[in-house]
């Protein structure tokens, strides 16, 4: 990319030293510290960090727009030369109406629910003063910027009735509107699947380079910053610690912090059985928290005595690369955070690690009604998984990965004609017709802690009613039992009577592991266990889950939508589309390929920390509607290869059957193997 | 142990005792909670002592002071049959303060009860309950507590409670079959399935502790309309015995005198009402802005 420097002398935007606070029961609590930046007129500037480094914050900054019990405590906010801290609030508002606009996480939220979509985009021309109909057709205009295909069925519709990309699409289009110098985008994309997420990426990125627009974009992805900047900043604990042009500060970090974060993501090419996750030890700092030295030092494993007592300045340590730390020099060198092997669980006799089948699912399926039409949200999955072994299920949102979950887990009642079988023992469909052991047996760990943990409970009620129930031990033992399982996580004795809601993330998610392994489980399900919490905190619990299988050969069913973590974990791995299995294999077979279409696009879109350049293998238009399926391939009409492979015929008519294509490797597919291996070289 | 961890453990309980001590301290500068508990913990204190502290006896007539003004001797004055008014206002407390209480009690205990229910199940059952409770809101409560003591010739204080009672139910159920859909979504409620955990269970020890908030602040809201209500039942003549020591009785006995420029045997009872109602709203105030509900 290179529409870095334009030579306008003043910037678009320049943060001195700003320091933000929140009043949080009634006393304030400091949540930005001197940060200060520069956005160039048309450059693409990055922030990153973990949650409640003041990413948001920032961003909420740059256009003055804090939530009630926010203020600017010092420092200035330049815009354009003009100080926003100084203007009237008028003087703001016209500044958001005409030069500035910002775009959202969440697409749906930000628009109004009971106004069409059209009407919605126009009213953004009608207060720049457009007439009526001239709103309109300048509303048409802009969704057509944004690529949207069929605008005027678009306008017609309501929020609710968008896909979340096509949301985006419409909250971009408003945000564009009035021809900003300044787009503040605040994690554009993380809420959407990863194909669409690219095609929103692609979009913003044709469209700063039609526009010049300058552009604050807001992460927590580094892959997607990479993508999407020209320069970045990296956040934590509210003070900028590190700042550089992107490809040079993520290929060369100077700040142990940005260090550490590149190397607890799980990358390419590493795997469970070969490769321990380095992590961040510790966690981040709570809002408001004083500091003497350096924000990162309770947690640097570089740190003396110097760094916890005075603030390290921003140094140089390259062309435009600046980093905070008094030890710049030998951070890149830092040594690596391994944890050793610390999880205990279950006292359970180690299983050998064979061949055998732990569970077989035959013919798995689950039809709801929806306003009276049935929709297959599962349909036929046959699957098996093997004693100390890791199934990873991948698929975008709407695939049937947690349905498969519920329906395992008994939660949700499947069809008739499905089969679970534990072990040669046939389980029934419900919840309640199954007995205790085969309820212990099979657990889940939750997406969310936050949800997931009852937060009137404490950590030992939560973990030893799980062990009363499952194991039928007494209230006294079972107290006994989940302390020890507590301590076998790491979670520290002091805590035990805490509530959730004083755990930070990862611990709360080591108290819902503690929870499901309670009963001893043969196979516990993980539903997106690391995907609410930040890389670092991710890594350990991931190392976690490794720890535990390798010990008590505990199998896992793995639904991530993060492809390098269900790679990392995964011995096999299915993808799922519309309920439908379209390629199983062995986890280097599915990455590696020869892929079934859908994965190709699939691993095609995610955006690369290390830059390097995948040829992007997209999908057309959203997913359909399991309540009315294409005919014949359900990928056919959105399939990236169909287009030329001789068999079209076939793929819009006939369902094709998931066939073995090497031993070992299902693909569901028309076009032959040797023919794919040839257009995926 | 990892030191790290260990700090973080203290960390945690030093944050669980600073985030009620910062709770407490917004709570003391809280104006509308500090009045409400003044003037709440004076009817309290009369309710308790009352009868020690009353100047005169609730039933005691002195034929020398009939329909005199408030004056040193007689704070309140005295009504048309030489009653002591701010002695009856006093003595009256107790009725008023139990009455109200344990109807709002048991309208809440009911209430929540079938609100988890309906919430927790969904389908015909809510249905079917939802519409009845409806069809009862429908009808203005006091019309339906003078019917209900009516009927059942019931004009006691027992009775008005359970009247009151049952005419609040519905209100709180709703409040809490709103909560309790929100709350029968999330995981704990399916992570508490797979420990073979029963339903009872699951509603009262997992659900019930998640919805206390609303449950409390409604119950506060109700009490202070229990209390009108109450008061208004009385001055109908359906709630308790005429000739008791009770503010909504002590107006409808007087509030004729009115006409005669004697206004205090009515004023003070209303007074009070008012201020005994005003105060416990104010506590919920309160109680909203610092819980941030």
């Amino acid at each position: 990319m290179s529409m870095t420097q334009t030579n306008s002398p003043i910037p678009a935007l320049e943060l001195r030293n700003l320091d933000v606070a929140y009043t949080v029961r009634g006393i304030d609590r400091q949540v930005l510290r001197d940060i200060s930046l520069t956005i160039a007129t048309g450059e693409s500037y990055g922030l990153v960090g973990e949650s409640g480094c003041g990413k948001s914050t920032a961003a909420f900054a740059a256009m003055r727009y804090l939530p009630r019990n926010g203020k600017i405590t010092g420092g200035s906010i330049l815009f354009e030369g003009n100080d926003m801290v100084a203007m009237s609030d008028s003087q703001v508002s016209d500044l958001r109406k005409s030069a500035i606009s910002m775009v959202y996480q969440n697409p749906i939220s930000a628009l109004n629910p009971t106004i069409r979509i059209g009407t919605q985009v126009a009213e953004v021309f009608r207060l720049a003063g457009s007439s009526r109909n001239d709103a309109m057709m300048l509303a048409e205009q802009a969704l057509n910027q944004v690529r949207i295909a069929d605008v005027a069925r678009v306008m017609r519709r309501y929020p609710h009735q968008l896909s979340g990309g096509m949301a985006q699409r419409v909250v971009i289009a408003m945000a564009l509107a009035s021809n900003p110098r300044l787009l503040v985008m605040d994690e554009p994309t993380t809420g959407l699947d990863a194909t669409v997420e690219a095609e929103v990426l692609d979009l913003v990125r044709e469209l700063r380079r039609e526009t010049g627009t300058a552009v604050l974009f807001i992460s927590h992805n580094l892959g997607v910053i990479r993508h999407m900047c020209d320069r970045v900043g990296v956040l934590y604990a509210g003070a900028l610690v590190e700042q550089g042009a992107t490809a040079n500060l993520l290929s060369e970090p100077s700040h142990p912090y940005t260090v550490g974060l590149l190397r607890c993501i799980p990358r390419g090419g590493l795997h469970k059985n070969t490769d321990r996750l380095e992590t961040i030890p510790g966690t981040p700092p709570p809002l408001g928290e004083h500091f003497d030295g350096c924000v990162f030092a309770a947690r640097c494993s570089l740190a003396d005595d110097i760094c916890r007592t005075q603030k390290p300045e921003m140094v140089t340590v390259g062309d435009q690369h600046v980093a905070r730390c008094f030890k710049h020099e030998q951070a890149p060198s830092m040594p690596r955070a391994v944890e050793g092997l610390t999880a205990q669980s279950s006292g359970r006799a180690v299983r050998p690690h064979t061949t055998a089948n732990l569970l077989n699912i035959d013919h798995l399926s689950k039809v709801f009604t929806q306003d009276g039409h049935a929709v297959t949200v599962v349909n036929d999955v046959t699957l098996h998984v093997g004693v100390g072994e890791t199934l990873g299920l991948v698929g975008e949102s709407g695939s049937g990965k947690t349905t498969i979950a519920k329906l395992i887990l008994g939660l949700t009642n499947s069809e008739t004609g499905s089969r679970l079988v534990l072990e040669g023992k046939d389980i029934a469909a419900s919840l309640s017709k199954r007995d205790v052991q085969d309820v212990g047996a099979m657990q889940i760990v939750f997406q969310n802690p936050d949800q997931a943990l009852n937060r009137r409970h404490s950590v030992t009620r939560i973990v030893s009613r799980a062990v009363e129930r499952l194991r039928g031990l007494s209230h006294a033992e079972s107290d006994d039992r989940a302390h020890e399982l507590l301590a076998g996580m790491r979670v520290e004795a002091s805590l035990h009577s805490a509530r959730p809601a004083q755990l930070s993330g990862g611990l709360k998610q080591r108290v819902a592991i503690s929870r499901a392994f309670a009963g001893a489980p043969q196979l516990v399900v993980c539903d997106e266990p690391t995907s609410a919490l930040d890389v670092s905190v991710q890594a350990t619990i991931l190392n976690l889950l490794v720890d535990l299988q390798k010990q008590d050969g505990t199998s896992y069913i793995f639904i991530s939508h993060d492809l390098g973590v269900v790679r990392y974990i995964s011995d096999r791995i299915a993808v799922l589309y519309l309920g439908r299995i379209m390629e199983l294999g062995s986890s280097e077979t599915v990455f590696n390929g020869p892929h079934h279409p859908y994965t190709e696009a699939l691993v095609s879109s995610v955006p690369a920390i290390d830059g390097s350049q995948r040829v992007r293998v997209r999908l057309g238009g959203d997913i359909p509607s399991p309540a009315n399926p294409p005919t014949g391939c359900v990928l056919n009409p959105r399939c990236p290869r169909i287009a030329g492979s001789g068999v079209e015929h076939l793929c819009t008519s006939v369902e094709p059957d998931l066939k073995e294509v090497e031993p070992g490797h299902f693909i569901r597919c028309h076009i032959p193997i040797d023919q794919l291996r040839t257009l995926q070289k | 142990m990892n030191p790290k961890d260990s700090d973080l453990a203290t960390k945690a309980n030093l944050e669980r005792a600073q985030i009620r001590k910062e709770r407490m301290g917004l709570l003391k500068k809280n104006k509308a909670f500090i009045v409400g508990s003044v003037i709440l913990s004076i009817w309290v204190f009369f309710a308790i002592f009352g009868n020690l502290v009353a100047p005169f006896r609730a039933d005691d007539s002195d034929y020398d002071f009939v329909s005199s003004p408030p004056s040193m001797a007689r704070f309140f004055g005295t009504d048309s049959s030489g009653q002591d008014v701010f002695s009856r206002v006093i003595i009256g407390t107790r009725l008023i303060l139990v009455m109200s209480f344990i109807a709002t009690a048991l309208g809440t205990v009911l209430g929540t009860s079938l609100g988890l229910v309906s919430g927790y199940f969904k389908g015909w059952f809510d249905t079917i309950l939802m519409r009845l409770l409806e069809a009862i809101s429908a009808i203005p409560a006091l019309i339906i507590a003078l019917l209900a003591i009516a009927a059942l010739d019931g004009r006691s204080p027992t009775m008005t409670v359970f009247v009151i009672a049952f005419v609040f139910t519905p209100n709180i159920a709703r409040t809490v079959r709103a909560a309790v859909l929100g709350e029968a979504e999330l995981e704990y409620v399916a992570a508490a399935r797979l420990r073979t955990e029963r339903t009872p269970h699951i509603l009262f020890r997992e659900i019930l502790p998640n919805v206390l908030p609303p449950i409390i602040v409604e119950f506060t809201v109700r009490l202070g309309y229990a209390i009108f209500a109450i008061a208004t039942l009385s001055f109908l003549g359906a709630g308790v015995e005429f000739g008791s020591p009770n503010w909504g009785t002590q107006i409808s006995e007087n509030w004729s005198s009115i006409f005669n420029n004697q206004w205090w045997p009515t004023a003070f009872p209303a007074l009070a009402i008012a201020s005994l109602a005003v105060s416990v709203n104010l506590i919920s105030d309160g109680l909203l802005e610092v819980f941030e509900l």
